[in-house]
């Protein structure tokens, strides 16, 4: 391989790299493609084509190279990844960061972890849902069965996600324990209106960044990614409303 | 008035917390319950004004949309950050799921009315973000071109 075609091969690397990150990370679907083709450009190569949705990434250069392909399987939320990829980009097209730099970087960061610890998570759900439940126009007095069936509600997500691989089995099971839960309180007479709570705990679980973004693809032109993003949303929505149904179904 | 305070403050909590849960870095944590602050309060003051959640979702957007440019641009992040948290609360995750549960208790004319409520806040959300997007380029197109000219 001529010397030329190993820089292009490397960064055509180092771009996929940049781009899965991100994607895993929940960045929006032009964000990625952006950041791949300004990485490319910087590096020394003007036309580079992306094509990016949802589950994969194809990136080719308009050398002979042939196109590469990248699959994304597991996709979730982590801002600060989209930040820390977004400096590296930007710190390549300033020059500031070699090639070589920039996948260290890159390689780094895809290692590492910096989601805060569950017990915070579970902590920062809890508050949400309470909160949500007042911003939703309910009482004080549900203030702390909120609160509880809110986390409680989201450390189960968490821990069935890590237990059932399977997607949307475990929206449905954490909203069938929220709606268990919230039932009970409302039974014993700690809770008044059970609507209120069972909406503000699911909020945690409820898929409206993905509604938005997928929206938001759409009117970018972004098609594919647009309609798969919204069936994840309309999948997720209905797990969560069947798990609410059950309980409603069973119990009253 | 202590509607508009107790709003102010769980809409602020609510925000900074989802921030928590998307691990927005940390130094951004109290923009992101700012951000969502500003749009909440807006909304919930149309709505109580006797405005559909529509438009009032939009507007909410407009301003959320513009503030997080303007965060994004002087902390130098991703915009998306900002607008998330401040858009959390305005998702119809609520009407989403309340047209979840008519769908499985088999009422579904109230079901789909629901349902197309929610599309069309979502909707109004991404016109929203958009219609803001488009000012702020063509401001800075225009700033742009008023300092190259000036050099």
């Amino acid at each position: 391989m001529s010397k030329n075609n190993e820089h292009v091969f490397e960064v055509i690397e180092l771009c996929l790299l940049a781009g899965k990150i991100m994607l895993q990370s929940g960045a929006e679907t032009y964000r990625v493609e952006d950041t791949m083709t300004r990485i490319a450009g910087a590096l020394g190569i003007p036309n580079s084509h992306s094509y990016v949705t949802p589950t994969g990434i194809v990136f080719s250069t308009d050398d002979t190279n042939p196109a590469k392909l990248i699959r994304i399987s597991e996709r979730s939320t982590d801002l600060y990844k989209v930040t820390l990829v977004n400096g590296v980009s930007r710190k390549v097209s300033n020059g500031e960061l070699t090639r070589q730099e920039a996948f260290e970087k890159l390689m780094e960061i895809e290692k590492a972890n910096y989601t805060f610890p569950i017990y915070q998570q579970v902590l920062a759900a809890s508050i949400a849902s309470a909160c949500f439940m007042i911003m939703f126009l309910g009482q004080w007095h549900d203030f702390f069965p909120a609160f509880i069936t809110g986390g409680v509600g989201f450390l189960s997500f968490i821990f069935l996600q890590r237990v059932v691989q399977i997607r949307f089995f475990s929206e449905f099971l954490a909203s069938l324990i929220i709606g268990v839960i919230s039932m009970l309180f409302v039974k014993i007479g700690i809770g008044e209106q059970l609507d209120k709570i069972i909406i503000g705990s699911v909020m945690p679980l409820v898929p409206g960044l993905l509604i938005t973004n997928a929206v938001r693809d759409l009117m970018a032109g972004h098609l594919v990614s647009g309609l798969s993003k919204g069936a994840e949303a309309f999948l997720t929505a209905f797990a969560i409303g069947a798990g609410i149904a059950v309980v409603f179904a069973t119990m009253s | 008035m202590t509607m508009v305070i107790t709003h102010l403050f769980t809409s602020f909590i609510a925000a900074t917390s989802f921030g928590v849960i998307f691990n927005a870095p940390r130094k951004s944590l109290l923009r992101c319950g700012f951000v969502g602050m500003v749009g909440w309060i807006i909304y919930i003051i149309l709505v109580n004004n006797h405005y559909d959640a529509i438009p009032a979702s939009l507007i909410s957007a407009v301003f959320i949309s513009a503030i997080s440019h303007i965060f994004a641009k002087i902390y130098r992040t991703p915009i998306i950050i900002f607008s998330v948290a401040g858009i959390i609360p305005l998702v119809p995750g609520g009407i989403s799921y309340d047209a979840m549960r008519h769908f499985v208790l088999n009422d579904y004319n109230m079901a789909i009315q629901l349902a197309a409520k929610a599309f069309m806040i979502s909707g109004a959300i991404a016109v929203g973000l958009v219609i803001a997007e488009v000012f702020f380029q063509l401001f800075m197109k225009a700033k742009h071109k008023i300092t190259s000219r000036n050099t």
